[in-house]
């Protein structure tokens, strides 16, 4: 046998192992979603239907509530929960974690790296792990049940990951950049928002796009915290579907998708927008 | 006017002082570049004069005011970064007109300045390319650029050159000193490069651990060093040093060899003064070989250990009062290892140093 066509060999046999892997890994993925599309009838059926036989949008008009057959599960209210918590909790976590972020990318103060693994570190405690105290201060402040509460809770969880992130990619931005700025006529300020910021913006998105699918998976703090459509979110939703003897399991797949088309949209953006070789150039040779 | 003055300027961090106390006057117009090893100081000198570093005592005047508690951007300087620091998401001409942007200057204006700076330094056809799309002197010359389209009361340079590979050096070494008699602005300039500040400055600063050694015109600093460290500072291949002891008009080395007193340096010293001998490898040549017969010397016979050919000349390393020296051959012929050759030592032009506080003995 040739060199060559052992090349040849060993690149399929990669490819072929490579798709036996990602069939294991998406099957459960894309079982949902089919599962989201058919009638609940196909999905319990014996044996099981693996191409569906039918294929529509029944189940997400059932849910949002559209159409001849309706569920009672407040699906729109969650979602739209779920859109203001992540959105705000975000927002909050991005303004956060910039200030963070550059402080300990550019200033010195006492205890910086203290203050900065002390951050690290509360990442270690699994969230679940704080759900019981988090329940009882939240009860006591009447937190428990509100957007308010899950909002703070979201930040929390996101500062320390934003700060991380965003240090890093200011730390990339060289300090002769804003002193360039500053010397060109800006003030501190002017050359933050001119020069540095639009150079670490990657990093910032990258960092917002993190935080904002942390707020919108997460399941075990919210299930704790919420219990009406107050605040209920899509993932705490799902149990919705489970009654005491059926579970509507097309229903709660169309919703899953519905849960999961925001996270790959983010998803795509987040690969355009980790191309971080923007400051080359600006330095050196 | 646009004089820069600093009066008694300190720099400390915390505890640590990095620069004890500097007075300097730099002139309208005047080209000043500031040299010394790393460490000395030069560069934070520099940034306080920019506004980038806070100044922790004493007064920086720019002009006629007061500059302590201005921001950079009110201090009217413009700055060459050593890393360029051009700003990568903007193309060539938008890092031109940014500080001007900034001031707010109408577009027409803005237009008119950037074209002029590109067509000074030979940017116009690179308008359009960001930083990334430029080679190494063209990042340079686009940073030269950008600090000239606002005209302002001073260029501040802190080690330009030294991203550059050498040919691009001397080229760009060239172009800063043609652009600073184009466009007639006081200069502050900082580098390790003594051949750098030999070459641009109309007068040099030497500095050392935060202290500045010597004050003078490029000329003055390398004909008359204050001490040894600017001796050696300055001038390459450096000055040797040799430590000796003055015996009966004569400058006497550790082993016992020694040649006559200098004339001109005679009176400055007494009997029995310990001193240190300072001679340039350009006066210290084989007979025949030298640049100049004339003047006080004395002839040695030394040793050649090693010679370095470098076409116009031969470097020759040999010993001096055993100490190690080097010496210089013009017009260079073949020199064999361990050749014995009889060196002139032009004494009009050697220097004698106090050995214990390293000053020179002559008081100018």
């Amino acid at each position: 046998m040739n060199a060559s066509l052992r090349k040849r060999l060993v690149a399929i046999a990669t490819w072929i192992a490579t798709f036996l892997l990602m069939m294991i890994i998406c099957l459960p993925g894309l079982w949902v979603v089919l599962t989201g599309f058919r009638p609940n009838r196909e999905v319990l059926s014996k044996p099981a239907i693996w191409i569906p036989e039918q294929f529509n949008l029944n189940n997400f008009a059932k849910i949002f509530g559209f159409g001849a057959e309706q569920v009672a599960i407040p699906v729109p209210a969650y979602f739209t929960n779920s859109l203001v918590i992540a959105l705000t909790s975000t927002a909050i976590a991005l303004i956060i974690g910039m200030s963070g972020g550059y402080a300990f990318a550019r200033f010195r103060f006492p205890f910086k790296n203290s203050i900065f693994l002390g951050l690290m570190l509360s990442r270690t405690v699994p969230g679940i792990a704080l759900s019981l105290p988090v329940f009882m201060i939240w009860s006591r402040l009447g937190l428990i049940d509100t957007k308010m509460g899950m909002i703070i809770v979201y930040t929390a969880l996101n500062i320390p990951f934003t700060i991380w992130l965003i240090d890093g990619f200011f730390r990339q931005v060289p300090k002769e950049m804003s002193e360039a700025a500053q010397v060109d006529g800006c003030t501190r300020w002017q050359a933050f928002w001119r020069v540095e910021f639009p150079l670490a913006k990657s990093g910032i998105a990258s960092a917002g796009i993190f935080a904002f699918l942390t707020s919108w998976n997460e399941y075990a703090l919210a299930s704790q915290l919420t219990r009406s459509t107050d605040s209920k979110t899509l993932p705490v939703g799902l149990m919705d579907f489970t009654a005491q003897f059926t579970i509507d399991w097309a229903g709660m797949s169309a919703m899953a998708v519905i849960i999961i088309i925001p996270a790959l949209i983010l998803t795509f953006l987040v690969q355009k927008h980790l191309i971080a070789g923007l400051t080359f150039g600006g330095v050196k040779g | 006017m646009s004089e820069i003055r600093l009066n008694n300027v300190v720099k400390r961090y915390g505890r640590v002082e990095v620069v004890h106390g500097i007075n300097l006057e730099i002139a309208h117009n005047e080209f000043v570049v500031l040299v010394g090893p790393s460490g000395c100081g030069k560069s934070t000198t520099l940034r306080m004069i920019a506004g980038l570093e806070d100044i922790s005592d004493g007064e920086i005047h720019i002009g006629d005011a007061l500059v302590n508690d201005l921001p950079p951007r009110k201090r009217n300087i413009s700055m060459v970064f050593q890393n360029y620091a051009l700003y990568p998401h903007m193309s060539v001409r938008e890092n031109l007109g940014f500080g001007l942007k900034i001031a707010k200057q109408p577009d027409a204006v803005v237009a008119e300045r950037v074209d002029e700076a590109a067509s000074i330094l030979g940017l116009s056809e690179l308008m359009d390319r960001t930083p990334a799309e430029l080679s190494g002197g063209q990042r340079q010359r686009v940073a030269m650029g950008r600090a000239i389209v606002r005209h302002p009361e001073a260029f501040l340079f802190d080690e330009p050159l030294s991203n550059l590979d050498a040919k691009l050096r001397v080229q760009m070494r060239t172009e800063i000193k043609k652009l600073h008699s184009k466009v007639k602005t006081t200069v502050v300039y900082v580098t390790h490069d003594q051949v750098e500040a030999m070459t641009l400055a109309d007068r040099i600063v030497v500095m050392k651990d935060g202290h500045i050694e010597q004050v003078g015109t490029p000329m003055e600093v390398f004909n008359h060093p204050l001490n040894t460290f600017v001796a050696s500072f300055i001038g390459s291949p450096p000055m040797n040093l040799i430590p000796a002891r003055i015996e009966d008009g004569k400058v006497v080395f550790g082993d016992k060899t020694g040649v006559p007193l200098p004339n001109r340096l005679s009176e400055f010293v007494s009997d029995g003064q310990e001193v240190i001998f300072g001679i340039r490898p350009d006066d210290m040549t084989p007979e025949g070989h030298g640049i100049s017969d004339s003047g006080q010397s004395a002839t040695l016979e030394l040793t050649v250990d090693l010679a370095e050919l470098l076409g116009t000349e031969t470097l020759l390393y040999t010993h001096l009062g055993g100490q190690e020296a080097l010496g210089k051959m013009f017009d260079p012929r073949h020199v064999q290892e361990n050749e014995t050759l009889k060196f002139r030592l032009s004494l009009d032009k050697a220097h004698l140093f106090d050995a214990g506080t390293g000053k020179s003995v002559r008081p100018d």
